[in-house]
């Protein structure tokens, strides 16, 4: 039983077209990601989940509810963390915190979650003073604070140092394994590897991929390529003629072998057969960033 | 009600915190009390304020930088900034809707009034011998009617401005309108009598505010204006006025 379920929704301004033709579903406890390029119409279907914004066409249903119409019951138990939304200046992470808590019927302790944020130190500073990935990670609390079963949240990470994104991972893992949906609008593919359960790939609003990190991998680019520098001359045909290989090149002392199945294996028995020493080998294979680009034609912004 | 309490107790301390706003509202004014108090001269009455002295005839116009300070010019300042930056959007994500935020910033605007209306008239009476003023009815319905109007315009203001530049761009001239004929800058018995006529029926209505203080009730077409202002602005703002 899906948590979220969003039927062809269409989303105009004006005559721009955001959203096409969007379609998937979200199951109860996985994290969901959202990925595509600049203006695919990410935010503008989250948003319209999050009933934000009044979808044009097209259905979307969340924990059986509607977004609009049941909105007062929704508020409380979906979080959402917006891309572009930020506090008053003067107000501090401690006061933010604890006036959110009191907007919800059983709220986490914003103590507890000041801390698993690594906010602790920054409790009384002022909104002005944090820095950019400080005020990120207050979002996301602000998000967290009223114990959602459903988590939105919009650019997670954009803005925090490597160590703070690896800390940030730690926790939405965390609260994903506490039960709660999580749905993550990203452009990080290292992200987008490491915590998604699912991927939907979303470009000029329509969904045009929808699958696991590895389903997305090896649905577009099965092939993984090993490159190395042989120790003696060697016959291409002593490679092509093996099963797993579609295509031996070479640039300059460097042999580039591309393929599929169990290639590593396959070159270096041959090349020991041959009492050949593979220097510099570097198996290389298809990530998410291949299939981003093949999927959308966009280089990831990352 | 816990999220607007909360909600009206954060708002309370960021007005407080942010210095300053309570020194205009409420320093500045009884601040210029005392130090026109102080001058023997202004103590006196005079034939030409009607056999008042300068302070007491001057008082009204002080209660006019509150109520044009924090209706004009703080109100819709603040609101624009809360929405332009998302404030208003992300709250609406909660269960506490951003109209609890308006309700709180209006509320807060109605105290900062209240107070400097009271601190008013109690150091002009303990210290200067400014009668209370004799029409209570009349003076309390003039300021309530005033604060409306101005309150009102200042949220037509918020609901107008697109962004927090462009709300400040529409307040200013109109906070500076309303000091003018309130006779804040210039005081009104030295302006031109067509001038003083439509300070009369210039938000907040300081003639209305001067008259019930001193003696006389309100001319009711002082009154009816302000409450005309205050309902077709009010309407204008709530029809227009967009969270985000
Ligand atoms: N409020 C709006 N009014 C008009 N056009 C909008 C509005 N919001 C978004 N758009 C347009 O709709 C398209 C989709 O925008 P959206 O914000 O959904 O993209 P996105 O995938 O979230 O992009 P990004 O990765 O940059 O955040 C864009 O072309 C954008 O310019
Ligand atoms: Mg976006």
């Amino acid at each position: 039983m899906p948590v979220i379920e969003v039927t062809r929704l269409h989303k105009r301004y004006g005559d721009l077209v955001a959203v096409d033709e969007v379609s998937f579903a979200v199951e109860a406890g996985e994290i969901f990601g959202v990925l595509g390029p600049n203006g695919a119409g990410k935010t503008t279907t989250v948003e319209c989940v999050a009933g934000l914004r009044v979808p044009d066409g097209g259905g979307v249903s969340v924990l059986g509810l509607d977004p609009r119409r049941d909105a007062a019951q929704l508020r409380q138990r979906v979080g959402v963390q917006l891309q572009e939304s930020q506090l008053p200046d003067q107000l501090r992470v401690a006061e933010a915190l604890e006036m959110y808590a009191s907007f919800y019927r059983d709220p986490a302790d914003p103590a507890e979650l000041i801390e698993r944020l690594g906010l602790g130190a920054k409790r009384n500073t002022a909104y002005k003073k944090l820095s950019g990935g400080q005020k990120q990670r207050l979002s996301i609390a602000l998000a967290l604070v009223g114990n959602p079963e459903i988590a939105i949240l919009d650019e997670l990470t954009t803005g925090l140092d490597p160590q703070a994104r690896r800390d940030t991972w730690s926790l939405i893992e965390q609260v994903r394994s506490s039960g709660v949906t999580i749905v993550l609008v990203t452009h990080f593919m290292e992200e987008a590897e490491r915590l998604c359960d699912r991927i939907a790939v979303i470009d000029k609003g329509r969904v045009v991929a929808l699958d696991t990190p590895a389903g997305l991998v090896s649905s577009v680019a099965p092939e993984q390529r090993i490159r190395f520098r042989p120790s003696a001359p060697i016959d291409d045909r002593l490679l092509t003629d093996l099963p797993e290989v579609s295509a031996v090149q070479r640039t300059g002392s460097q042999v580039v072998v591309t393929g599929t199945g169990d290639l590593l294996h396959a070159v270096t028995s041959v090349l020991a057969r041959n009492q050949i020493v593979a220097a510099d080998l570097r198996l290389e294979q298809s990530t998410l960033d291949d299939a981003f680009v093949e999927l959308t034609g966009h280089r990831p912004v990352a | 009600m816990h999220a607007f309490g909360q909600i009206l107790k954060i708002e309370t301390r960021l007005f407080l915190r942010d210095f300053g706003s309570p020194l205009t509202t409420v320093v500045l004014p009884v601040a210029l009390l005392v130090v026109f108090g102080l001058v023997p001269a202004a103590r006196q009455p005079e034939v030409q304020f009607g056999d008042l002295s300068f302070i007491q005839y001057f008082a009204p116009s002080l209660l006019v930088i509150t109520l044009a300070m924090s209706a004009v010019n703080i109100l819709p300042t603040v609101l624009a900034t809360y929405r332009e930056r998302g404030v208003l959007r992300r709250l609406a994500t909660t269960p506490a809707s951003p109209a609890a935020l308006l309700a709180a910033q209006l509320l807060i605007s109605l105290a900062t009034i209240l107070v400097s209306a009271v601190l008013l008239i109690a150091v002009g009476r303990l210290a200067f011998d400014v009668p209370l003023p004799r029409h209570p009815l009349g003076f309390t319905l003039a300021l309530l009617l005033g604060t409306a109007a101005l309150l009102a315009l200042g949220l037509l203001v918020a609901a107008v401005a697109r962004t927090a530049k462009s709300a400040q761009a529409m307040a200013v001239p109109l906070f500076m309108a309303v000091m003018f004929f309130g006779g804040v800058y210039v005081p009104r018995f030295i302006l031109p009598d067509f001038l003083v006529r439509i300070g009369d029926y210039t938000p907040p209505g300081v003639q209305a505010l001067l008259d019930s203080w001193t003696g006389a009730s309100p001319h009711l077409s002082h009154l009816g204006i302000m409450a005309v202002v205050a309902m077709a602005a009010g309407a204008g703002a709530a029809k227009l006025f967009r969270w985000e």
